[in-house]
């Protein structure tokens, strides 16, 4: 009974985000992550894994892909910047190894489309605003109610107005 | 519909529609290599099943036809018996074929080149796939051509044929000597 109350109450304190202590077979392992480690993982995220569809070798599991990370972390620690790095995979697998393309030539067309097309819809929006609020206004206000009074409609007015 | 709507959609959609249908005119799976036109990257890679090591470097003014393959590899085995025929037609003539094995053990390759029969030139072996990934190696196979000059010629994704690689080495023996 009293173990079983125990665990329970351990349970309990580790669903409840309890201290290291409640459960100490499950120290967390903390891993010092070192400068080049962060840069590795920064370029394997901004690189195309060759062998999969649409991932980064980061988060590839292939065996390629931690061949690849391995090459990067290798160039990294022989003092290669880490565009001197991504020039490397470009050299090899083109353009095409870059998760984002270089704004560059027909690429332009990838960044510069969205924009064109938001500012179209501004203004297109504008413009369609601008006309419906036109007819609002006019239906609100018909040119009768504007202009003179009409002496036909004279002779209601008191009617009208009691 | 009045003609200044009917323009406005002409200057919207006809340039959208050319842009998607040059996409459809696009194989996205075919991706160019830079590498062709490009010197070769170099290697020195132990023989399998042999002595020492191969030097790329060491065979300018050759032809090297460097194979990329495996034993898991279902599309390696149409290719391998024109590769091996064609080894062996090229013999003494100033080419060299290699296979590169990609991602396999040499036991595994061993293996499947008993299997099949044999193969009439040596193969390398690229642990860590440090070649394969200079080489920009997507899969396999894969076949590399490099002239004399040490320049890659073509890059041949999937299997290639013996009429395919006489097309591509015949015109750099007959062009051997010049400048």
């Amino acid at each position: 009974m009293m173990p079983g109350l125990a665990s329970a109450l351990a349970l309990a304190a580790v669903l409840q985000g309890g201290t290291p202590a409640a459960a100490p077979q499950r120290t967390p392992v903390i891993v010092e992550e070192t400068k080049i480690d962060i840069q590795v993982r920064e370029i394997a995220s901004e690189l195309r894994c060759p062998v999969c569809q649409g991932l980064s070798l980061q988060d590839s599991p292939s065996e390629l892909a931690q061949e690849m990370r391995d090459v990067i972390r290798t160039q990294l620690e022989e003092g290669k910047t880490p565009d001197e790095v991504k020039a490397y995979f470009v050299a090899s697998y083109g353009e095409w190894i870059l998760l984002e393309p270089t704004a560059k030539g027909f690429n332009l067309a990838v960044y510069l489309l969205p924009v064109i097309v938001v500012i179209g819809g501004v203004v297109l929006l504008f413009v369609v605003a601008r006309r419906w609020l036109g007819q609002t206004a006019a239906a609100a206000n018909p040119p009768d109610a504007l202009g003179e009074p009409d002496p036909d409609l004279a002779p209601w007015e008191d009617v009208s107005a009691r | 519909m009045n003609w200044r709507r009917s323009m406005l959609g002409l200057v919207v959609g006809l340039p959208l529609v050319a842009l998607l249908g040059f996409g459809l005119t696009r194989d996205p799976a075919r991706i160019p290599s830079p590498l062709p036109g490009k010197p070769a990257p170099d290697f020195s890679l132990p023989v399998m099943d042999g002595e020492g090591q191969v030097t790329l470097a060491a065979l300018r003014g050759q032809v090297v036809v460097l194979n990329f393959w495996a034993s898991w590899c279902l599309e390696c085995r149409y290719e391998h018996r024109d590769l091996s025929r064609s080894a062996e037609a090229y013999e003494g003539k100033g080419v060299h074929f290699f296979g590169v094995l990609y991602n396999d053990t040499a036991e595994n390759g061993r293996r499947w080149i008993e299997e099949m029969g044999g193969q009439s030139y040596p193969t390398l072996l690229d642990g860590g796939s440090r070649v394969a990934i200079n080489y920009g190696l997507y899969g396999v196979p894969e076949t590399f051509i490099i002239d004399q000059t040490g320049t890659v010629v073509h890059k041949q994704i999937g299997p290639i044929t013996a009429d395919r690689l006489a097309e591509m080495i015949d015109p750099l023996l007959a062009g051997e000597g010049r400048p």
